[in-house]
C-alpha cells in the first residue's frame, strides 16, 4: 500500500487489529466521520487538502526541515538527520494532526471540539488549531499530567479552551481519553473528538496517519535532494504512535530502510504482578493483544484483561495501549519495537540539547537514547524525527535528572539556592 | 425461563447493580434484596477497569468492586452462589470477555460465554461491541444459547437500527439518552421518539429502556410511551454507594434496595395501566 494510491478509508482492520469497539451512541458518528475522511482529506473535495495545505504552511510553518546533526554523525560515525517538527508551530508534530481534524470538523459543520491530551501538546495544537479556526474547543487532562506539563495548560488557556481536569485513576492519558470519549457520546451531535494520536476507532488510526504522513513525505524527498536517495534507517519515539507512523508512512514501502519505534522502558519492563502496575509504557514490546479505546491493539493488562496502570517520565508516551497498525506493522517484522529506560531518555536529552542545541521533548528524547547505544547496528545514515520541543519538560527534567544523577547533565543547583528574584 | 418470555404480560422491571460492590458478601445480600423487590431481570456488571460508557456513579462502582478483589472468575462463582430466581444478564467490557481462558486454556468470547452459561448467566449485554464487531460474540452465544443484547441508541439511524434487531435477542436495550450512564436523572423527550421508532419494525423483541430513570414515577411515564421494561442502575447503585460510605449494615442497604426496586416495579406497572386502554 502507497500512500500515492489511498483512496479508500478501507476497513479499518490491520490484521487482526484495529476496528471499532464503542458505544453505539458513537457508532454514526463514526460512519459520518468515515464519509468525510474519504471525501474531503482521500479525495480533496472543495478543495479541503488545497486548503490545509496553505494552513499548514503559513500558520503552521511547513516544511519543517530536516538538518545533520553535526556532533551526533561525528560521535556514533553515522550521518544522523533530524527531521525538525519541534519547530512547527505550537512546538510539536500534533499540529499536523488536531490543524487536519478541527478544519474538518468546519466542512462537516461541527460547532464544538473535544480533545484528550497527555503530555499537553495535542491539546495545546488543538487550542491553538481551534482559536485560528474560531471554534470553541474544550480539553481533557489527568491530574497527573497538569502537574507535570504545566505550562501547557496555560498555553491552552491563553488559546481559549477549557481545560478539565480528570481526576480518577493516575489521572494520566488513559483516563483522559476515556474521559472524552465520554463527553462525546453526550454531545456528538455537534461536536467533533480530536483524538490526539493513531489510536482510538476506526477512521482515527487511518486518518490521524494520514494527517501526519507529510512528516515522512518531505522528509523522504528532502533526504534524497540533501544527501541522495534513502537513509538506512528511521528512528520515531512512540507513544500511541502518531508521530511514529507519521515518520514511517512514506518509507514502509522501502524494504531497505529500517524502522524503529522506540517506547518508553520508564523505570522496568514488565507488569509487577504484585501492585498491577507496568512501571513502563512499552505496549509495542510487552503488550499484549487485547481491547481498549475502541481499537484492537497492543495493550498493557493483567492476565483478567483488567487495563493497568503505564510509567514514563514523559507524559506524552505514558500510554497502555498503541496504535493498531503500528502494532500490526511490528507483528509483520516491518517495524522494530526498542525501548528505553527513563534515565537513558534523560541523558538522551542533555546529549541533544548540549551537543546540537536543540532540545527535544522528553517523548523525543527517547529516540536519542536509542541511537547512543544503538548506533551500530543502524546503517551509515540515520534520520530521526524530532517530534517536539522540550521547553514543556523543564521543570521535571530538572527535578528528575537531580534523582537520577545523569552524567551529561549541567549543574543546575547553583540556581536553585539563589531563591526568589 | 428465556429472557425473552422473563418480559411477561406485565412490564418488567430491570435493575442494575456491579457485581463485588462494595464486597463480595454485602454485594450478594444486594443482587438478593433486587430479587425480592420484584426483579424481572437482574443485569450484573462485571467490573472493568475502563468503563468508558459510565458516568461517574457506576465508574465509582467499579473501582469498589475492583478493590473488594472482584474478577471474571470470582464473577462465575459470585453468579454460582446467588441464592435468586431472577434471570442474571451479565454486563461488561469485550476485553474482560475476549482474554478469559478457561481450564484447558480456551480462549476469545467462546470460553467465557460457555463458562458464565455454565455459572447460570443468561444473557450479555457489551456496550463496547456494536453489530460490526459482534459476529464472534454472537456465534459463542449461539453456541451456548444465551441471548446477547443489543443497544439502541438516540443516534442510530435507520438502516443500523435494522442491522441492530437482526442480531439482538432477548430484548434491545434502549439507550434513552445521549451520554453515558447516569447522565441526568428525568425522562428524556427522546425515549418516546426512539419507542415509536421501534414499533414501526416488525421485531418480537421486548424494549427495555434505560439512561436517567431514578423512581417510580420516571418508571411509569416511560411505560406509558411504550416501553415493555424499565433499567435502572445509577439509582440503585447510589443506595450502595451511601451505605458504603456511611458504613450501614449490609440488612439495612439491601432493605433500601428492596423498597426502591419495589417503587420501580410498581410505576412501571402503574405506566401500563395508563396505556392498556389505548393498547387494546
Ligand atoms: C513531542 C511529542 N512526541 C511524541 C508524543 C507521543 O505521541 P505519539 O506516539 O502519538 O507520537 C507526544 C505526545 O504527547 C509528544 O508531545
Amino acid at each position: 500500500m502507497s500512500f500515492k494510491t489511498r483512496r479508500s478509508a478501507g476497513d479499518g482492520k490491520f490484521g487482526e487489529y484495529g476496528g471499532q469497539y464503542v458505544p453505539e451512541v458513537l457508532m454514526p458518528a463514526l460512519e459520518e466521520l468515515t464519509d468525510a475522511y474519504e471525501r474531503y482529506v482521500l479525495s480533496n473535495e472543495d478543495g479541503f487538502m488545497d486548503e490545509l495545505r496553505e494552513r499548514l504552511r503559513d500558520f503552521g510553518g511547513r516544511p519543517t526541515p530536516l538538518g545533520r546533526a553535526d556532533r551526533l554523525s561525528e560521535r556514533y560515525d553515522t550521518e544522523v538527520y533530524l527531521k525538525r517538527e519541534d519547530l512547527l508551530h505550537g512546538g510539536a508534530h500534533k499540529l499536523n494532526n488536531a490543524l487536519g481534524q478541527v478544519l474538518l470538523a468546519k466542512y462537516m459543520g461541527k460547532e464544538r471540539i473535544v480533545a484528550e491530551t497527555g503530555a499537553g501538546q495535542h491539546g495545546t495544537a488543538t487550542a491553538m488549531a481551534a482559536a485560528h479556526l474560531d471554534m470553541p474547543c474544550e480539553v481533557y487532562m489527568g491530574r497527573t499530567d497538569i502537574n507535570r506539563q504545566r505550562p501547557n495548560v496555560f498555553r491552552m488557556r491563553l488559546n481559549g479552551a477549557e481545560v478539565n481536569p480528570v481526576t480518577v485513576g493516575r489521572g494520566t492519558l488513559k483516563e483522559a481519553i476515556s474521559e472524552t470519549m465520554r463527553d462525546w457520546a453526550m454531545t456528538v451531535e455537534n461536536t467533533h473528538y480530536v483524538i490526539g494520536s493513531v489510536v482510538g476507532p476506526h477512521p482515527f488510526p487511518s486518518m490521524v496517519r494520514e494527517f501526519h504522513a507529510v512528516i515522512s513525505r518531505e522528509a523522504r524527498q528532502q533526504f534524497d535532494e540533501q544527501v541522495g536517495g534513502l537513509p538506512d534507517a528511521v528512528l520515531a519515539c512512540a507513544g500511541g504512535g502518531s508521530n511514529t507512523m507519521g515518520t514511517f508512512d512514506a518509507f514502509l514501502d522501502d524494504d531497505s530502510v529500517s524502522l524503529y519505534a522506540v517506547e518508553a522502558g520508564g523505570s522496568g519492563l514488565g507488569v509487577n504482578d504484585e501492585t498491577g502496575v507496568a512501571p513502563n509504557s512499552a505496549s509495542l514490546s510487552t503488550g499484549t493483544d487485547g481491547v481498549l479505546h475502541g481499537a484492537r491493539t497492543k495493550i498493557l493488562q493483567d492476565p483478567d484483561g483488567q487495563i493497568v496502570e503505564s510509567h514514563s517520565v514523559s507524559a506524552g508516551l505514558d500510554y497502555a495501549g498503541v496504535g493498531p497498525q503500528l502494532a500490526h506493522l511490528v507483528d509483520t517484522g516491518r517495524v522494530s519495537p526498542v525501548n528505553v529506560d527513563d534515565n537513558a531518555a534523560l541523558a538522551g536529552f542533555h546529549r541533544l540539547s548540549n551537543t546540537e542545541g536543540v532540545i527535544p521533548a522528553l517523548e523525543t528524547a527517547h529516540a536519542f537514547g536509542f541511537i547512543e547505544e544503538n548506533h551500530e547496528d543502524l546503517g551509515d545514515r540515520v534520520v530521526v524525527n524530532v517530534s517536539g520541543r522540550g521547553d514543556k519538560d523543564l521543570e521535571t527534567v530538572i527535578e528528575e535528572t537531580a534523582s537520577h544523577d545523569i552524567e551529561n547533565a549541567p549543574d543546575m543547583d547553583v540556581f536553585e539556592r539563589m531563591g526568589g528574584l | 425461563m428465556s429472557l425473552e418470555s422473563a418480559f411477561g404480560d406485565d412490564p418488567a422491571f430491570v435493575p442494575y447493580l456491579a457485581a463485588g460492590d462494595p464486597s463480595i458478601e454485602a454485594s450478594k445480600a444486594y443482587v438478593e434484596a433486587l430479587d425480592r423487590g420484584g426483579a424481572d431481570v437482574i443485569e450484573l456488571g462485571l467490573p472493568f477497569s475502563e468503563p468508558i460508557a459510565e458516568g461517574p456513579t457506576i465508574q465509582a462502582a467499579v473501582v469498589r468492586a475492583l478493590q473488594a478483589g472482584m474478577t471474571p472468575p470470582r464473577y462465575l462463582e459470585f453468579v454460582r452462589d446467588l441464592n435468586v430466581e431472577t434471570p442474571l444478564v451479565c454486563m461488561t467490557y469485550y476485553n474482560l470477555i475476549y482474554q478469559y481462558r478457561d481450564e484447558s486454556d480456551r480462549g476469545g468470547p467462546d470460553a467465557f460465554v460457555h463458562a458464565a452459561a455454565d455459572a447460570g448467566v443468561e444473557g450479555f449485554v457489551v456496550p463496547d461491541l456494536p453489530v460490526e464487531e459482534a459476529d464472534p460474540m454472537r456465534a459463542a452465544c449461539d453456541d451456548a444459547g444465551v441471548d446477547l443484547v443489543s443497544i439502541v441508541a438516540p443516534t442510530t439511524g435507520d438502516d443500523r437500527l435494522e442491522r441492530l434487531l437482526a442480531i439482538s435477542s432477548g430484548y434491545v436495550y434502549v439507550q434513552a439518552r445521549l451520554g453515558v450512564t447516569g447522565a441526568k436523572d428525568d425522562v428524556s423527550g427522546r425515549t418516546a421518539e426512539t419507542l415509536a421508532r421501534l414499533r414501526e419494525y416488525d421485531t418480537t423483541l421486548p424494549k427495555a429502556v434505560g439512561f436517567g430513570i431514578r423512581t417510580g414515577d420516571h418508571a411509569e411515564r416511560i411505560v406509558g410511551a411504550g416501553a415493555d421494561g424499565v433499567i435502572v442502575g445509577s439509582a440503585l447503585v447510589d443506595i450502595v454507594a451511601k451505605g458504603a460510605e456511611t458504613e450501614k449494615p449490609t440488612d439495612a442497604v439491601a432493605e433500601q434496595l428492596a423498597d426502591l426496586a419495589r417503587e420501580l416495579k410498581a410505576g412501571a406497572l402503574q405506566g401500563r395501566m395508563a396505556v392498556e386502554p389505548e393498547r387494546k
